[in-house]
C-alpha cells in the first residue's frame, strides 16, 4: 500500500487539486482534509497547498493559524511527521511558528507569476532528500507576498545547519538571502514559496518539481512504514 | 463597561516596505514635495467587554500580539477608551 498524503483544504485554497494529482503522479495516495478536521491519524505526511487561506485577510496565513487542522498538524509534525507548505502554505507554517521568519510583500510590490529557476542547497530535508545540492530546477513562482525575512541570528542558524534548502538563482521577489525555501531543524517541515506540484509534467512546461514530490512521497513512505 | 479599542499595525524598522515607498515616490507629482519617511501600515477597531480600562487594554493588547500583528515584521500600539453607555445622548 502507498504513502497516504493529507492535503489541508481552507476556505480560500485553491491549489489543492493539482497538488492531490501531482502527488497521486509521484506514487502516492492523496486526499483533501477539511481545515476543521482534527483527525489525521490515516496520513504519513501532511501537505497545505497554496491559495488564499481565509481570504489571506489580516495577512496571509495569519488566520489559518488557528483553524481547528492546525493543533493537529503541529503534534504530527512534533512527531516528525513530514509536512510541506507550498507557497500560501508557506505563509501559513511561518505564521503558525512551525517554521521561523515572515513573508512579506514582494519588492516594489511585484506580484510575480513566471517560471522560476531554484537550486537545491542542501538535501537536509523531506523535500529534497537525495538530490544533489547544486540540482537546479525550473519551477513556476505564483505570489505577492513570497519576500522571505528573518532576524540575522535565525538566518546564520539555518546557513550553518543547511536548513535553506532552496534558493532562486534570479531573485525575484527581494526574498533575503535568494531564498526560496527552508525546512524545521530536523528536516520534516519545509515551506517553499514556488509550486512543485504545478511542475509535474513536461506538458505543463516543466517536470522539474517531480523529484521534490518524489523525496516528500519516500518520507511518507518511510512513515508509513514504521 | 465596554471600550472603543484602535490597533495600529506597522512594519518594523528595518523591515523593507514597499507601499511606503510606492506612495512616497509618488508624491512629488501631487506637489508633496515636503513629505518624507512614510510609512503604510493598517489600523484595527473594536469593542471590548471589560471590568476597567486596564482590562480592555490587556485584552485588546493580547488580540494584537496574537493576531493582528506579527511580532516579527510588524510592531502593533494599542488605544482604549470608554465608550458612552448604551443609550446616552450623543
Amino acid at each position: 500500500m502507498s504513502a497516504r498524503i493529507g492535503v489541508v483544504v481552507f476556505p480560500g485554497t485553491n491549489c489543492e487539486h493539482d497538488t492531490v494529482l501531482a502527488f497521486e503522479r509521484a506514487g502516492a495516495a492523496a486526499s483533501l482534509v477539511w481545515h476543521t478536521d482534527e483527525r489525521l491519524e490515516g496520513f504519513d505526511a501532511l501537505v497545505l497547498p497554496g491559495g488564499f487561506a481565509h481570504g489571506d485577510y489580516v495577512r496571509p496565513g495569519a488566520i489559518a493559524r488557528f483553524s481547528p487542522v492546525m493543533g493537529a498538524l503541529a503534534r504530527f509534525a512534533a512527531g516528525g511527521g513530514p509536512v510541506l507548505g507550498i507557497c500560501n502554505g508557506f505563509q501559513v507554517l511561518t505564521e503558525a511558528g512551525l517554521l521561523p521568519g515572515a513573508l512579506v510583500k514582494n519588492r516594489g510590490l511585484r506580484f510575480v507569476c513566471a517560471p522560476a529557476r531554484v537550486r537545491v542547497d542542501s538535501d537536509r530535508s523531506v523535500l529534497t532528500a537525495r538530490i544533489e545540492p547544486g540540482t537546479e530546477l525550473e519551477i513556476p513562482v505564483n505570489h505577492f507576498s513570497g519576500s522571505y525575512v528573518c532576524d540575522t541570528r535565525t538566518l546564520a542558524e539555518m546557513r550553518d545547519a543547511g536548513r535553506v534548502v532552496l534558493r532562486y538563482v534570479e531573485n525575484p521577489n527581494g526574498s533575503l538571502d535568494d531564498i526560496a525555501g527552508i525546512t524545521s531543524p530536523e528536516g520534516n517541515v519545509v515551506g517553499l514559496m514556488p509550486h512543485p506540484e504545478r511542475a509535474s509534467d513536461a506538458l505543463v512546461g516543466s517536470a522539474d518539481g517531480l523529484p521534490l514530490l518524489r523525496a516528500m512521497v519516500t518520507a511518507a513512505a518511510a512513515v508509513h512504514a514504521a | 463597561m465596554r471600550y472603543a479599542a484602535r490597533v495600529e499595525v506597522r512594519l518594523r524598522p528595518g523591515i523593507a516596505d514597499p507601499e511606503g515607498a510606492t506612495i512616497e515616490r509618488a508624491l512629488p507629482a501631487l506637489g508633496f514635495d515636503d513629505v518624507r519617511e512614510v510609512r503604510a501600515g493598517r489600523s484595527f477597531r473594536f469593542e471590548v467587554d471589560a471590568d476597567d480600562e486596564d482590562g480592555a487594554r490587556r485584552r485588546a493588547e493580547e488580540l494584537a500580539h496574537r493576531l493582528l500583528a506579527n511580532p516579527v515584521i510588524e510592531d502593533s500600539e494599542v488605544e482604549v477608551h470608554q465608550m458612552a453607555p448604551a443609550g446616552g445622548s450623543r
